[in-house]
């Protein structure tokens, strides 16, 4: 019920125990396709999407290139807004300095906002161990939190559970049978969290956005939540990756066009909360307090790297995660980490500095593109998959029978004499397996295969072997266009050639 | 005037069918096609998995080929995607990368050759069948050839297109992904040929084998009827019928 095992070792034993699991299936294809055509209805509507995705991703480009500056000039400006910036270099520098904070205050309980960070640094597990509880306040969170489970979707932390199986879970908290309709359901959180709002000592952020002119945080969201955890408790404490900065207000316009819309096929949030430092004395509420943690934790080994640097352009929307169609299948517990689907699949291995050492992570993906289409800052992760495929490799870490068989395949390909060769034998061997034209034995390389498909075998006849009685067939029909399709290459010619070469398609 | 034909070795080994359908079609529009000895595979599978230098040796044999070809023609979006890999593979081999930005810039899969170089939209085909497509990934949205082969099937006679429900869907293949991942590429076949089945279409047509090897397989698993051909195929059926 509660999706993939998350303690088998490696993603295809996950995703294998998710495949058989269908309420998640159900669940996960329900929400990925509305988010889907919401999001592609959205863009439709703004009209010019890849001029707008085009921009994001300069802007992206821009910072990141330059996210030194960007995060000097963040750190100095909130500094002068009275906050109190701290940068962790680890996991374990971030959680330290939370924990001190949280200490300091002698704070019992945490009330949050939906952060993708502090499930990065299981900083609610990190809480408990000093005694102190942390509330999720955002419903899906809220529901993985009782669960006991990780999110399984960046945006929609729950999208892998059904309204019957949260009606469940919230029954237990409320001590009665609650029915699974959405709005009651969605009320009783509610009024469990109000007091959660009033109570808790400190509240705990994410960040969707700084903006480094004014050493601003900006927050996107859709239940008010955030904006209780960032005005009601005394002391608010944001955390942030190193790559979340932008340079200006101007440049959130364009994020706040790309971010909702991708996400959730939204205008604009419900709720978007500009914050530049704590309250002051004429502000109505507001933190007496505010601190922001800048969390590195592996994301500045990409810099520098030409291969995965854009990686830190991702502006968290789990786009590539609905268009994809293993995500699709399989959710998100089966990638193993708080961060899934595509992006998870490499950002997981990049953030704990082991784009060589990976288990099976990259290659849960059949390299559609259809994450890269997805991506509103068009990073190319389908490329990304491949170049932690060959990493491993390079380094040593590939499966030794996968490592013999694509050494096998070099000395095949080659070298022509050897694939035809290869074909002759193969044509031999097939002989004792194939039945009407196909391959259904279950055996070597084959064995995956043929538990769902029937494989073809080698033609009698290959193509090349074909090719000279089809030559002189070809002849004899008769060639009345030549003339003119030989002008029209010509010109094609011509305006390739005088294009110095640039590239089609 | 050198236009090559770059077979692919999965249409040379498992689909001469295709390969033949490619010549006919592109002769009767007066395209002489010759065929290298040489070639033998793109390099995907290696290129993929991460073994590169796997992946070289067989790329080489591309880049010899058609060295004096001015247009080289494939009856596969994906192994056409792949020569544009091929900059990436010799990054750093002053000999070989300016072979390989020749090759990607001479490099063309067959329906974008049909309509893009060749200027034809109808040839004069008639199929007088209920059809759907399936968009191939890496040459609908990798290569670009997603009007292409809409364009060419509008002006078959006869022949009526039925929408494939979530035709943008990956159909699992993804080439050693569907060895690896054996039971992930299987539930994703399974849902695509669940889509073919809901058009009720009688021939389901594509412009890559690979693809149409994993689906055709699926359905054929299942007992399913459904002719499976490359686009190549129908629009040579057709001329043959008109």
């Amino acid at each position: 019920m509660s999706g993939a095992n998350t303690n088998l070792p490696t993603v295809k034993e996950r995703a294998n125990e998710a495949l058989k699991d269908d309420f998640l299936r159900k669940a996960v294809r329900f929400t990925t396709e509305r988010l889907r055509h919401g999001k592609k209805t959205a863009s439709e509507l703004l009209g010019n999407w890849e001029e707008w995705r085009e921009r994001g991703r300069q802007i992206r480009l821009h910072t990141i290139a330059h996210l030194d500056y960007y995060l000097n000039l963040f750190a100095d400006n909130a500094r002068a807004n009275g906050v109190h910036v701290h940068f962790a270099e680890t996991a374990t520098d971030a959680v330290r300095i939370a924990l001190s904070i949280a200490k300091n205050h002698e704070a019992r309980t945490v009330v949050k906002s939906k952060s993708m960070v502090t499930e990065e640094l299981h900083l609610n597990q990190e809480l408990k161990k000093i005694g102190v509880e942390a509330i999720e306040a955002d419903l899906g969170e809220y529901i993985i939190q009782l669960a006991g489970e990780m999110p399984s979707h960046i945006i929609i932390p729950a999208i892998h559970k059904n309204r019957f199986q949260i009606a469940e879970l919230l029954s237990e908290v409320a001590g009665e049978k609650l029915s699974a309709d959405t709005k009651i359901l969605a009320g009783f959180v509610r009024k469990k969290l109000r007091e959660k709002f009033l109570e808790a000592d400190i509240g705990m952020t994410g960040c969707n956005f700084a903006i480094a002119e004014t050493g601003s945080m900006v927050l996107f969201e859709n239940e008010g939540n955030a904006r209780m955890v960032s005005t009601l408790p005394r002391v608010q404490i944001t955390l942030m990756g190193m790559e979340r900065i932008i340079p200006s207000w101007a440049d959130l316009e364009v994020m706040a066009t790309l971010l909702p819309r991708s996400a959730t096929g939204q205008k604009l949030t419900v709720y978007m909360s500009g914050i530049t430092g704590p309250r002051r004395k004429e502000d109505g509420d507001g933190p007496e307090e505010m601190h922001i943690i800048i969390v590195d934790n592996g994301r500045s080994l990409q810099l520098g790297d030409p291969e995965f640097q854009e990686l830190l352009n991702c502006i968290r929307c789990g786009a590539c995660l609905n268009a994809c169609p293993v995500y699709r299948h399989i959710g998100g517990h089966a990638y193993g980490g708080p961060y899934s689907g595509p992006i998870g699949a490499v950002l997981t291995p990049a953030l704990k500095k082991n784009v060589a050492e990976w288990d099976d992570i990259a290659n849960a993906s059949s390299l559609c593109g259809a994450c890269y289409e997805a991506c509103p800052v068009k990073i190319p992760l389908h490329e990304m998959l491949v170049y932690l495929r060959r990493r491993k490799v390079e380094a040593g870490h590939g499966q030794a029978a996968e490592g013999m068989a694509m050494k096998g395949f070099g000395a095949v390909m080659g070298n022509a004499r050897r694939y035809r060769l290869a074909l002759k034998l193969g044509r031999i061997g097939q002989k004792l397996v194939v039945r009407d034209g196909g391959i259904r034995a279950k055996i070597g390389p084959l064995k995956g295969w043929n538990k769902y498909r029937i494989a073809p075998s080698i033609a009698k006849e290959t193509f090349q072997e074909r090719w000279r009685t089809l030559e002189q067939e070809i002849r004899v029909e008769p060639n009345e266009t030549s003339r003119s399709a030989e002008a029209r290459l010509k010109q094609v010619l011509q305006e390739r050639s005088s294009k110095g070469g640039h590239l089609h398609g | 005037m050198k236009v090559s034909m770059f077979v692919t070795c999965l249409s040379d080994a498992v689909y001469p069918r295709v390969a033949e359908a490619m010549v006919r079609v592109l002769a009767r529009q007066g395209v002489k096609l010759e065929l290298p000895p040489t070639q033998t595979c793109c390099g995907q599978p290696a290129f993929n998995s991460g073994y590169w230098d796997a992946a070289r040796a067989s790329a080489r044999t591309l880049l010899e080929a058609f060295e004096d070809s001015d247009f080289v023609i494939s009856p596969s979006g994906s192994c056409t995607h792949m020569i544009h890999n091929y900059t990436k593979l010799f990054e750093h081999d002053p000999v070989w990368l300016p072979k390989a930005r020749q090759l990607q810039q001479k490099s063309y899969e067959f329906s974008q050759f049909l309509v893009n170089v060749l200027d034809v939209q109808d040839i004069g085909a008639v199929f007088p069948h209920k059809v759907t497509y399936h968009p191939s990934c890496h040459g609908s949205r990798l290569l670009g050839a997603k009007n292409e082969p809409l364009i060419l099937m509008e002006h078959v006679k006869g022949l009526e297109l039925i929408p494939l429900p979530f035709a943008e869907d990956c159909c699992g293949f993804g080439g050693t992904f569907a060895v690896k991942m054996a039971d992930i590429s299987g539930a994703m076949v399974t849902e695509k040929v669940e889509h073919v089945k809901e058009t009720a279409a009688e021939v389901l047509v594509g412009l890559d084998m690979a693809c149409l090897m994993n689906i055709s397989g699926r359905l054929r698993h299942q007992g399913e009827q459904i002719r499976v051909m490359h686009l190549a195929e129908l629009l040579e059926e057709g001329v043959k019928r008109a």
